[in-house]
């Protein structure tokens, strides 16, 4: 990772690095973050653990394209998305998302759309284990030139 | 020409492998590609509306012309954060 603003790892994520990566400027006055963290349950299943998998070149590509996206919106945004990938136990994280700006309102915004963006066009799977048996989650159809998609992200924002 | 395959969560989990490679037409598309999975692995029928596809480990569309040496991913609706 390396100090990477868009990154897939297997290693534990740590927030605290990638808000120090994006908020070296003094010009900075708010950070906001965010974590997606496992849960114990999910449509009434008792999950035991996650195992995240990534098509990881387009993932890192997905990340970016993100990240470029937020910075055309936000030109003062500094971002960064960090997704990790392999077996997750519950309460563990998942994907790291930190925005830093001059003003808090940008770095809410930027946040909120990382992880909306990340959700619709990331080449990235759970599947969710849980007791009684396994299943691969699918959520949206990942297009990057879903105009649609991308302002639904926007609106979210 | 001969391109290599890549299926990924549940498509992987239906053809049982992750990577594979086909000979194909020198017109082949990715749809070609698909086509011919579906044909040997009926289950990946269903996911037909709902894949994402990547030539080269970029977005590209099932009408994607490929060429020899080329990778092409199918990928089912993500899951991501």
């Amino acid at each position: 990772m390396s100090g990477a603003l868009a990154a897939v790892t297997t290693a534990p994520l740590d927030l605290a690095a990638l808000i120090a990566g994006v908020s070296a400027s003094p010009g900075y006055g708010a950070v906001a973050a965010f974590l997606g963290i496992v849960r114990n349950e999910n449509l009434n299943r008792r999950v035991t653990h996650l195992e995240y998998e990534a098509y990881e070149p387009l993932a890192v590509r997905a990340l970016t394209v993100i990240l470029d996206e937020a910075r055309d919106r936000w030109p003062e945004v500094a971002l960064g998305i960090h997704h990790r990938i392999g077996r997750l136990a519950i309460g563990e994280s998942s994907v790291a998302i930190a925005a830093a700006s001059p003003h808090r309102a940008d770095a809410f915004a930027a946040c909120r759309y990382a992880i909306e963006r990340v959700k619709q066009i990331v080449p990235i799977w759970k599947h969710e284990f849980f007791e009684g048996g396994d299943v691969w989650i699918e959520g949206a159809t990942a297009d990057p030139t879903d105009e649609a998609a991308r302002q639904a992200a926007l609106s979210r924002a | 020409m001969r391109v290599t395959v890549r299926l990924f969560a549940r498509l992987r989990d239906i053809a049982g492998v992750g990577e594979l490679t086909r000979d194909l037409p020198p017109d082949a598309t990715a749809g070609t590609v698909w086509d011919l999975l579906v044909a040997e692995f009926a289950e990946l029928r269903a996911y037909t509306p709902a894949i994402s596809v990547a030539v080269n480990a970029d977005y590209a569309r099932m009408d994607a012309r490929l060429g020899d040496g080329d990778e092409v991913a199918f990928l089912p609706p993500v899951s991501g954060g």
